[in-house]
């Protein structure tokens, strides 16, 4: 038989598959490694799915999406971020900022196309720019400065080829956040060598100290950003499939064409939950944001004690400490860890390979699951001393 | 959000979480956190700590009646004197004035749904200033004080997901 593509086999299998099947498979884990909230979706927004099935929605919804939705999160953006965006024909609704992801790049990418990814990053970056067959150049970033990227590291990697700049604050997995001054200093790059960026915001509502900023709002900027964001995190609905790019006119209607093809529509029920979530769902989101708060500094807090240096996250649900102290690379700290104490984290060199020498250890668990995770992590860090 | 806040809220959700971990959850040390307790429990803030308990799961059975109770007024007494002598039963869990075709809104629980008629009829009914009373009992509890009572099958979150 002929071989698939060869676009295929230049993505490399994720070799941490096989660890995430040992998790699985490994009974009574406290599981640290978790994307997603251990919320349910607030049960007003669960009640508007089933009502939109009650009530017989079971069609597809216009290419862009609803326009009720559309003029939600057009409200939405306006009164949050502050930027103006037009129902009609500046936002496209998508099943999910990974979709959006994907049809952002394939629409901005043409072959050989370099598209700058800041690292440690979120796992789907740098797959979805070769699927729009461009090349990733990574920019590293260190513990020691936050994890922001330093302006310096990214303009040194620009060449004639580079096209786009993907930018993800609140950060997966080191929950570092942008201000809006280092945000400026990114835009002025942008501008000097005229970019376009992919902002990924999903985790925009979970920030910790002080206000999110969207970068689409600075100055210049909104042309130029394609601005991913969705319900996932903030509304805990990760199962729904829902999310929206905004961008300018040319960049979105060229995304919908690819969407119109390949996805048709977001499903109809997911669109009109979203719709309760934008109208009612500030004090729920505001409710799990204090809990993760809470739950932050819980685990910042103990992994401190048990010896793991620790920067302290802005944004986001996760936190990204060093295991330089135990001696042990990513990997073997992770397998070590589970097959030892039954806690599970990523390590961090999944995330790229500046990350080695970390974990991820997700904080959306309960804080029971918390507490007991960490006193973990301690007894193996003192066993590991012993 | 103000520490004191912060601390109540998490207490109100789990009244035995240990000093040090609420301490480190609101990023304060916990002697500040068992100071601020100690403040609100003399103040008044906090009440008490209690329990939610599953009386049937040890196989004690409980009769709960919601009584709406009728008062008319009179020059002497007020709502408050009415509301009050019903409160100091220990057999009324919960008095609260309320708007609408009646007055008093009370809980009571008694071992038996005969302990709970003769207690209407007996001690409610004869205090002077109520004019009627209509008792619900209560056939199966869903929720209190804010939690759910009853299994839920919920989400089945992948352990691990990027
Ligand atoms: C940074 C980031 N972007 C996007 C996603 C995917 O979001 P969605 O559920 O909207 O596809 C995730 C999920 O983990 C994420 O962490």
């Amino acid at each position: 038989m002929k071989p698939i593509s060869k676009r295929m086999e230049a993505i490399p299998a994720s070799g941490i598959r096989k660890f995430f099947d040992l998790i699985l498979s490994t009974p009574d884990v406290i599981s640290l490694g978790v994307g997603e909230p251990d919320f349910v979706t607030p049960w007003h927004i669960r009640e508007a799915g089933i009502s939109a099935l009650e009530h017989g929605h079971t069609s597809y919804t216009s290419n862009w999406g609803l326009i009720e939705l559309r003029e939600l999160i057009s409200a939405s953006l306006r009164c949050d971020c502050g930027v103006d965006y037009d129902p009609h024909g500046q936002i496209l609704v998508t099943s999910g900022v990974s979709e959006a992801l994907d049809i952002a790049l394939r629409v901005l990418v043409d072959p050989g196309d370099e598209v700058i990814v800041i690292e440690p990053s979120y796992v789907s970056y740098k797959p979805c720019v070769r699927f729009a067959e461009g090349v990733s150049v990574v920019v590293p970033t260190k513990s020691s400065n936050e994890f922001k990227p330093v302006v310096d590291d990214i303009r040194k990697r620009i060449t004639d080829k580079t096209k786009v700049l993907i930018l993800s604050y609140p950060n997966n997995p080191t929950g570092a956040v942008l201000t809006r001054k280092e945000l400026e200093e990114i835009a002025d790059l942008v501008n000097e060598y005229d970019l376009y960026v992919i902002s990924d915001e999903i985790y925009s509502k979970l920030t910790y100290n002080g206000e999110h900023t969207c970068f689409s709002s600075l100055n210049g900027m909104k042309e130029r950003t394609i601005l991913l964001n969705g319900f996932s995190k903030a509304y805990a609905m990760t199962g729904w499939r829902i999310g929206y790019a905004a961008g300018s006119r040319e960049v979105i209607e060229a995304m919908m064409k690819v969407h119109q093809y390949t996805m048709l529509c977001a499903p109809i029920q997911s669109q009109l939950a979203a719709c309760e979530a934008l109208r009612n769902g500030d004090k729920s989101c505001r409710e799990m944001v204090e809990e993760y708060n809470r739950r932050r500094r819980l685990m910042v807090a103990g992994l401190e004690e048990a010896g793991l240096e620790c920067f302290n996250p802005r944004g986001a649900f996760y936190a990204f400490p060093s295991i330089k102290s135990s001696g042990l690379s990513s990997t073997e700290f992770a397998e070590r860890l589970l097959e030892e104490k039954k806690v599970a984290v990523v390590p961090g060199n999944v995330f790229g390979a500046c990350g080695e020498g970390f974990v991820r250890c997700s904080y959306a668990v309960s804080i029971k699951d918390l507490v007991e995770a960490l006193e973990r992590i301690k007894e193996f860090m003192e066993e590991l001393d012993g | 959000m103000t520490l004191e806040v912060d601390v109540l809220e998490v207490l109100e959700k789990d009244a035995r979480m240990p000093v040090d971990e609420i301490a480190k959850m609101v990023g304060v040390t916990a002697e500040e956190v068992e100071n601020l307790i100690r403040r609100l429990e003399e103040e008044g803030v906090i009440q008490k700590y209690k329990t939610i308990i599953d009386w049937e799961k040890v196989g004690r059975e409980y009769v709960y009646a919601l009584i709406e109770i009728s008062i008319n007024l009179t020059e002497d007494e007020g709502y408050d004197g009415v509301a009050k002598r019903i409160a100091e039963y220990p057999e009324v869990r919960s008095v609260r004035l309320v708007s609408g075709t009646y007055d008093l809104l009370v809980v009571v629980r008694e071992k038996t749904l005969k302990d709970v008629a003769y207690f209407v009829a007996d001690k409610i009914a004869t205090i002077r200033g109520v004019r009627q009373t209509v008792t619900h009992f209560s056939l199966k509890m869903y929720k209190e004080e804010g939690e759910i009572l009853y299994q839920r099958d919920e989400g089945g979150r992948l352990a691990v997901s990027l």
